[in-house]
């Protein structure tokens, strides 16, 4: 199976996951949108050293999963996106931070150990989050509060279309490369003779398309604007919510919960 | 080069969310109504072939390894910068969304690090003069734009690249968030996206020749039937310039500086308190003053089971302590248990069903 297939297999997997049912999914779209928001601003707002602090933001979180009926271990896949660079980046704290902070036995921990555990957990606290988010919303709907957020026209629409039409062209592209690979099997990528026809034949059917679509749009009556069907007005529910969560948020933020806890058992 | 949201701190990731919508506000701004409706469709095939294309892998020839296609350079070329870099936003928004390349908060900086350089910079500084330059003339009409398609997509992906790889050290040194000295993380970083913009550059300009060799006329500033004509040319240019200007020039201040905190400090205008939390210095008594703290710290008396463990440098300036370390297995054992409840509750619905 090739990388495209694997996207492909994903991007379904989403709006399967998108399609069910639960209290989180049927919050408002919007109050999803200001709660990630605000989740992964209070994780970054942590500064390197805060580990034990950071830690109780992830209760909200696998709560949040819980309630939505998601596993939370269906995210860690991708993070091989983002943890790369992220651990690029903090591997090197523990060499260069050698201050030691705390000892246990003959184990003597460095801040640099602290900042990079703490680098690695807001990675993914907050990659899980923003996975909540899309997992549990439809991106039309995700499209629509965004509209109503007053985000340009222009662009909420070429999200929609784009996001239509991503699927089709790695449809395609896929169809593509499986024929390519086996008419050169043993051969891992694109032969540097192709690199310019392969994808540019694509490329020009591609753009064809966009020509009939642009027309089958106009035939349709599109004037450069879309209706959004947006069934679902704010409620009490919705805004009780999102004030719930966001002084949550502001409380695990300002009070060390982990710290009050573990001085119940130490001194 | 998709940063996540960990790399960043608020400022810094707000900063470039500010500096990548006004770059949108202006796209979106600078194509009028008409073009608009006429382009969308164009636009979101392309940003859907860019996304599927990033996705072939190509192979270099006389390494195992293998190269991807530059979406920003590609996209300004066949589009133009301001249709491109709206485009690149929907590509960089659905990779994040969808494929979690990319942090959600950090959507800012890598629209700016991706698709501004590539789309703006790479257009307007360098497409656009060199394919209406007089570069090659000596070689017959057609060899003479291929030979500057060819530079220009080098150039091009090579350059946005480096700018953004640089952005990228910038923003996450300004955050403070690793350890690694400035001049070693620049170190570490050009070079490698040297050799990534090199084949990225080759893989786009034989995309681009293709292109040029079956319809020159999609091409920007090839034909002159598609001369848009120096509208913005002086203005957006010199305003590009001068961003650059500004973005280097406060790096090369930060790696003069012999107290990279100092910036850091400055940047989020922390009072001496301020820094003191930023660092973590007081984290001895955060949040410990209050009447439930009062509370807690008198059932610790009964509760203890360690009292008076000592453990060497436990009150130490980077302030975790054993306290942190058992509240923070508490709170994981915690979250284990709403996981397994959430799990039992699921296998009970299935059950039913």
């Amino acid at each position: 199976m090739n990388r495209l297939e694997e996207s492909l297999g994903e991007l379904r997997g989403m709006e399967e996951l998108a399609a069910q049912d639960s209290p989180v999914h049927r919050l408002h779209p919007g109050v999803k949108l200001i709660l990630a928001v605000a989740c992964i601003l209070t994780v970054i707002s942590f500064s390197k050293y805060q580990l034990s602090a950071m830690v109780p933001m992830a209760l909200p979180v696998i709560l949040a999963y819980q309630i939505a009926g998601i596993r939370p271990s269906l995210c860690f896949y991708r993070l091989r996106f983002v943890l790369p660079l992220v651990c690029f980046v903090g591997l090197f704290n523990p060499f260069f931070d050698r201050t030691p902070v705390l000892t246990i036995g003959a184990v003597t921990v460095t801040g640099g150990v602290i900042s990079m555990l703490t680098l690695l957990l807001k990675g993914v606290l907050t990659l899980m989050t923003a996975f909540l988010l899309v997992a549990t919303t439809r991106f039309d709907r995700i499209c629509a509060a965004l509209r109503r957020a007053h985000f340009p026209a222009l662009l909420v629409n070429l999200l929609l279309l784009t996001y239509r039409y991503a699927s089709v062209l790695m449809e395609e592209a896929a169809s593509m490369t499986t024929a390519y690979h086996l008419r050169a099997p043993g051969q891992k990528g694109i032969h540097v003779s192709a690199w310019g026809s392969f994808l540019g034949q694509l490329l020009l059917r591609s753009f064809d398309r966009a020509e009939r679509l642009h027309k089958s749009m106009l035939l349709r009556g599109y004037h450069g604007h879309f209706h959004y069907v947006d069934a679902s007005p704010v409620t009490t529910k919705d805004v009780t919510v999102c004030v719930c969560g966001l002084a949550l948020f502001a409380f695990l933020r300002f009070v060390d919960i982990t710290r009050l806890l573990g001085g119940l058992f130490v001194r | 080069m998709h940063m996540a949201d960990a790399l960043l701190a608020p400022a810094v990731a707000g900063a470039m969310y500010v500096c990548s919508a006004g770059a949108a506000g202006v796209s979106v701004r600078g194509l009028k109504d008409e073009e608009t409706t006429e382009k969308l469709p164009m636009m979101a095939v392309g940003a859907a072939l860019v996304f599927a294309g990033q996705m072939i892998n190509y192979t270099i020839p006389g390494t195992g390894s293998s190269g991807h296609l530059c979406g920003g350079m590609m996209l300004s070329a066949l589009l133009g910068p301001k249709a491109g870099f709206l485009s690149m936003i929907v590509v960089l928004a659905i990779q994040c969304l969808f494929f979690a390349d990319g942090g959600l908060l950090a959507l800012g900086a890598n629209i700016w690090n991706m698709a501004f350089y590539g789309c703006f910079v790479g257009y307007y500084l360098i497409w656009r003069p060199i394919m209406r330059s007089r570069l090659f003339s000596g070689m017959g009409e057609k060899a003479a734009v291929r030979a500057r398609i060819v530079l220009a997509s080098i150039l091009g992906c090579v350059i946005s690249l480096q700018l953004g790889a640089f952005s990228v050290v910038l923003e996450t040194q300004l955050s403070g968030i690793t350890e690694l000295p400035f001049g070693a993380f620049t170190a570490l970083m050009l070079p490698i996206h040297l050799a990534i913009g090199l084949v990225e550059g080759l893989i786009t300009s034989a995309v681009l020749l293709f292109v040029y060799e079956a319809r020159p006329q999609l091409l920007m500033d090839v034909s002159p039937a598609k001369d848009g004509s120096g509208r913005f040319s002086l203005g957006v240019t010199v305003a590009i310039l001068a961003v650059i200007t500004a973005l280097v020039g406060g790096g090369l201040s930060l790696l003069a500086s012999s107290h990279p905190d100092g910036l850091e400090w400055a940047l989020f205008g922390n009072a001496d308190a301020g820094y003191a939390e930023n660092m973590a210095l007081d984290e001895e008594d955060y949040g410990v003053v209050s009447p439930a703290a009062e509370a807690a710290a008198s059932v610790q008396e009964k509760t203890a089971f360690l009292p008076d463990y000592a453990f060497a440098d436990s009150d130490s300036p980077a302030g975790t302590t054993v306290a942190g370390l058992v509240g923070s297995l508490i709170v994981a054992a915690f979250a284990g248990l709403i996981c397994a409840a959430g799990a039992l509750v699921r296998r009970r619905r299935k059950a039913h069903a």
